[in-house]
């Protein structure tokens, strides 16, 4: 009733390959949009640093992977170390060039991950699924080796974290260190992770998406219509390191403030794969879906306890996040294995139908 | 949608080949894995512009035939010409750049993406917008996806499958997929078309329908065509010209109805009253 696209035709192929060709769908683009841009206004600090802007770090993470993982059907179990890539190239560019903006460093610091990650994406060539998954375990242990074991990453600090300095730009605003404001920082990210996840929808939907596709589907196939294994799965490899690159040094710049090396590890990289699991493999809004899921959850909890009356510590609430976390994962696998994604589209098809069963 | 869609032309690319001349040769080919010869010393040729048909029993290697040809497989001894340059080595991709298009005996779309995508991966190879306007999607990037668009309704009006345009190919019925499988192989626009069993699995009307498909690519685009097909009422009626295998050896070849009255042929695979 609410949701149907009759009566909507389209007369150019241009509209029909639009990313939101249904109308009711741009109304409720347009909804989020105005509400994203509201927020800062009438949230809290607390709720944009510590909810809306590691949120948003991390869906643009877990779209890194879920173009590994879900486009190019290759396993990765390194986008922790990734991440850390881009935040300590990040921190190094800042330490040589203090008077670029910082929003232009952490663009290019992605690079420097996906370098990294084309060459621990050289084994896929040879190998698939799980044994892959153990070659980029090699990544993160090594990449979090590196980031112990060589003090020039961290700038030789006495602790062996890094320190994020302040930077300023666009006007002389404090854009990263501890004086930023919240706003700020959210505005940034909101911006990279909106365009960055445009120009992602625009490859996943041309040649070269339907290439990693190809590949994940039915790669004997794909080889025989002209797709080069070797192109495809280091492309896939470079963007998807990309963007987890981009997403670590905005963890690090405009949500954590400062890091040491274990803010990089296999927690973080298990993290970023069940939010790709349990938002969908290969669609982009599921990876938002599983971020805002994977991060809202404990968080959702340590409020609804009180909320409930019932006194329990930090701890007991971290546990039963994790373990319902566990339990999820294991329920979808079995139940719907393209996550919620997919609960999100049978739910668009029910509206569109409804009242009837079927179309 | 179909009323604006401008007619496109869809033809084997112009290579300088008369209908009738030699595309595909094959001299002496074997291939062996390990102590189990599949083809043994063929030799066989495909013509520009005809259907030419490989049958044989199960396990008579008409699939590592097909396999050999697209570069699959790399024989052990033998030379394959395609038009006119012999070519060790080559890799499927380079294959498939050269005009050699293929389906498979079990049908091997790509689950996940729509029909509509299926058919457009077929352009993968015409399309070359770089990555950097892949980014933006205006202009170049959006005017080639839009070209190809248009090349890919044209087969999907020609299949008749404009129904299921944006259907997952996963959920289609078999003889469906089927028909989504030569439309990807079509949107290639090959010079050499191979089918491994097309009409495997198929009722009579939709075997009916794939002939009447094979035939209309033969003679309104062009395209020439090997195809492995076990229904003998078929393949002796739309091809030109058959060659059959048994043990990996060659044991005929000619019309079909020399073939048909082949002893060896006979003996070994149509049947013979003891």
């Amino acid at each position: 009733m609410l949701y149907r696209e009759s009566g909507q035709y389209k007369t150019s192929y241009i509209a029909d390959q639009a990313i939101f060709p249904i109308r009711e769908d741009r109304i409720g683009m347009a909804v989020i949009g105005v509400v994203a841009l509201a927020i800062p206004f009438f949230a809290s600090d607390f709720f944009l640093n510590a909810i809306m802007t590691p949120f948003l770090i991390l869906a643009l993470a877990a779209i890194g992977l879920n173009i590994l993982t879900g486009y190019a059907g290759q396993l990765s179990l390194g986008s922790g170390a990734f991440m850390g890539v881009g935040a300590y190239s990040c921190y190094k560019l800042t330490t040589y060039f203090p008077d670029v903006n910082i929003v232009i460093l952490v663009l290019i610091s992605g690079l420097f991950s996906a370098g990294i990650g084309v060459i621990f994406g050289l084994p896929s060539l040879r190998i698939k699924g799980l044994y892959l998954a153990v070659t980029t375990l090699a990544a993160q242990f090594f990449l979090e080796w590196c980031f112990i074991r060589i003090p020039w990453l961290y700038n030789y600090n006495a602790s062996g974290a890094i320190e994020v300095p302040v930077r300023r730009g666009f006007g002389d605003i404090i854009l990263t260190g501890p004086s930023a404001s919240a706003m700020t920082q959210y505005f940034v990210v909101l911006g990279i992770v909106v365009v960055v996840t445009l120009v992602v929808k625009n490859i996943v939907r041309g040649r070269i998406g339907r290439q990693w596709m190809m590949i994940r589907d039915m790669d004997i196939a794909a080889e025989l219509m002209g797709v080069r294994p070797l192109t495809a799965k280091l492309s896939a490899f470079a963007v998807s390191s990309y963007l987890c690159g981009v997403a670590g040094a905005m963890f690090i710049f405009f949500y954590l403030g400062a890091a040491e090396p274990s803010a990089f590890s296999i927690t973080l990289s298990f993290q970023i794969l069940f939010m790709v699991i349990l938002g969908g493999l290969g669609s982009l809004v599921g990876s938002f879906f599983g971020a805002a899921f994977i991060w809202g959850l404990p968080i959702v909890l340590r409020a609804g306890f009180p909320a409930l009356g019932l006194n329990v510590g930090a701890e007991v609430i971290f546990h039963v996040a994790q373990m319902v976390v566990g339990a999820l994962i294991i329920l979808f696998l079995i139940t719907e294995p393209h996550g919620l994604a997919r609960l999100w589209q049978i739910g668009k098809e029910k509206l569109r139908v409804w009242p009837f069963p079927y179309a | 949608m179909n009323a604006r869609v401008k007619h496109v032309e869809l033809h084997a690319d112009d290579d300088g080949l008369n209908p009738g001349d030699v595309m595909l040769k094959l001299e002496n080919v074997s291939l062996s894995f390990g102590g189990v010869k599949a083809i043994s010393d063929i030799s066989f040729d495909i013509l520009k512009g005809e259907i030419r048909a490989i049958i044989g029993p199960n396990g008579a290697g008409k699939t590592s035939m097909l396999n050999v040809i697209n570069g699959f497989y790399h024989p052990q001894q033998g030379v394959i010409t395609f038009r006119g340059q012999a070519r060790s080595h080559m890799q499927p991709y380079e294959a498939a750049a050269s005009g050699i298009a293929r389906t498979f005996q079990n049908v091997a779309l790509f689950k996940g993406m729509s029909t509509l995508d299926n058919i457009m991966s077929g352009r993968t190879l015409k399309m070359h917008r770089n990555f950097f306007w892949q980014m933006i999607n205006i202009g170049p990037a959006r005017n080639e996806e839009i070209e190809h668009r248009l090349k890919v309704e044209e087969i999907i009006d020609f299949l008749e499958i404009q129904h299921i345009r944006k259907t997952p190919v996963g959920k289609l019925p078999y003889g469906l997929q089927k028909r989504v499988e030569l439309g990807r192989a079509l949107a290639m626009e090959p010079d050499l078309l191979l089918l491994d069993e097309p009409m495997a699995g198929m009722n009579l009307e939709e075997k009916e329908d794939m002939s009447r498909f094979i035939l209309d690519v033969n003679s309104q685009m062009g395209t020439t065509i090997a195809l492995i097909e076990h229904d003998m009422g078929v393949v002796m009626d739309i091809s030109d010209r058959v060659v059959v295998l048994d043990y990996g050896r060659k044991i005929g070849d000619g019309t079909p109805q020399e073939v048909k009255n082949n002893q060896n042929v006979i003996d070994a695979y149509l049947g013979v009253s003891h």
